[in-house]
């Protein structure tokens, strides 16, 4: 989905509001609903199993852009999950409207996904391979810099991981391992990139050989 | 639009109310996330890699394993790789797409980790970014930025500074920061 939350390599933003080793990282949450987010997330995805990670991630991407933008991080969590439990029928948008006491703006609604692309080969480490062209309007693993470009593995998961394209809908999704693909960085940003290289973390099924023809 | 901390006790009244929320799910969460997952964990097996060589070897080899043998496994950390820095290579941890940590080993993320800046700019302007945020290194040292885009939870293994030669592993660990298991800095021996 090439939506607002696909950031890297965006030009425009300031400075990183932070010193290094300024910050003692205590207390970690600093308003006291902040810890709701991740519990009752957890909650849903780990204990009731309405839900999945990818599909969380996937709600939070289909907030409207200006809601995204101007929500602070754990309120997009807090948006992701009341989401998917009003979706998958927990709970309805009215009584959280209620409780709340005003409007409860959730996620907009979910296209279907796709499935996997069967796997063709294991890639080796060494390797050379082109993330796909595919222009997916559901959930994906894969950032829009790197689309179309060329890398070399450095890395195959010993574990293999639900394909996130799929999962990310609800679907029944393939397991398949992933890949750490090297790009050079003037292939994603031109010369004036100022890294050597930017590692991804790709699924088997947004990868193909080059040189192998784009199907 | 309601603020934000009566929508989020909105949900948790909802689903409380359906008696969805076991007792103390919340509380034991909450403490996972506070006091267990800390830097302070990374650091200690950083430490130990620094003074151990074959656990060092194990680190960079199969990083789930090695910190297994701290207990620092779980949610957001079950399949850990650890970067290893040289003096001339700078190895940087981000999430584009989102915050994704090795949250038992580093910590929950913090804000600027998870701020719009940090996200889009890390990967594409990565020494002025480091240098603005007081990482200066020079042209000779290169720069890996690895963007956290599936499973895998990265840390950074920094070089062992010179002039702690016969610390403890405690002294060790004291001078590796959250910021440097992210990659945005470098331990001091005078720190």
């Amino acid at each position: 989905m090439d939506g607002i939350h696909d950031l890297g390599g965006t030009d425009g933003f300031g400075t990183v509001p932070h010193h290094v080793n300024s910050q003692s990282y205590k207390p970690v949450f600093h308003e006291p609903w902040e810890h709701l987010a991740y519990s009752l997330l957890f909650l849903g995805a780990d204990h009731l199993k309405t839900f999945n990670v990818d599909e969380l991630r996937h709600a939070i991407e289909r907030m409207e852009p200006r809601q995204y933008l101007a929500a602070p991080y754990y309120d997009r969590i807090v948006v992701g999950t009341a989401s998917l439990y009003v979706e998958k029928g927990v709970l309805t948008q009215a009584e959280l409207e209620a409780l709340a006491g005003g409007a409860f703006p959730l996620a907009r609604p979910q296209t279907e996904g796709r499935a996997a692309r069967p796997t063709r080969s294991h890639f080796e480490v060494g390797d050379e391979v082109i993330a796909t062209r595919d222009f997916i309007r559901g959930h994906t693993r894969m950032p829009k810099y790197v689309r179309g470009k060329k890398g070399r593995i450095v890395h195959r998961t010993s574990v293999e991981w639900p394909f996130p394209d799929a999962a990310g809908h609800g679907r029944e999704a393939l397991r398949q391992p992933t890949y750490h693909v090297s790009f050079d960085a003037k292939d994603l940003f031109g010369d004036g990139a100022e890294a050597s290289s930017v590692v991804v973390d790709l699924w088997e099924g947004y990868l193909e050989k080059a040189g192998a023809p784009n199907v | 639009m309601a603020p934000i901390a009566r929508r989020a006790h909105a949900l948790k009244e909802a689903l409380d109310r359906k008696k969805l929320i076991p007792e103390g799910f919340i509380e034991n969460f909450t403490k996972l996330m506070e006091v267990d997952w800390d830097p302070a964990n990374g650091a200690r097996v950083v430490a130990r890699a620094w003074v151990d060589p074959a656990f060092r070897t194990l680190l960079i080899k199969d990083g789930t394993r090695a910190c297994e043998q701290f207990g620092y496994t779980g949610p957001q950390g079950e399949y850990i790789v650890a970067l290893e820095n040289t003096p001339t290579l700078q190895n940087v941890i981000v999430c584009t797409l989102c915050s994704c940590t090795a949250w038992p080993v580093l910590g929950l993320p913090p804000d600027w980790y998870k701020s719009f800046e940090y996200r889009s700019r890390v990967v594409r302007e990565s020494r002025s970014v480091l240098r603005e945020m007081g990482l200066d290194l020079p042209e000779s040292v290169e720069i890996k930025v690895w963007d956290t885009t599936a499973e895998t939870r990265y840390m950074v293994l920094p070089f062992r500074p010179a002039g702690t030669e016969g610390w403890s592993e405690e002294k060790l660990a004291s001078i590796v920061t959250k910021d440097v298991l992210i990659g945005v800095a470098r331990p001091l021996a005078n720190a």
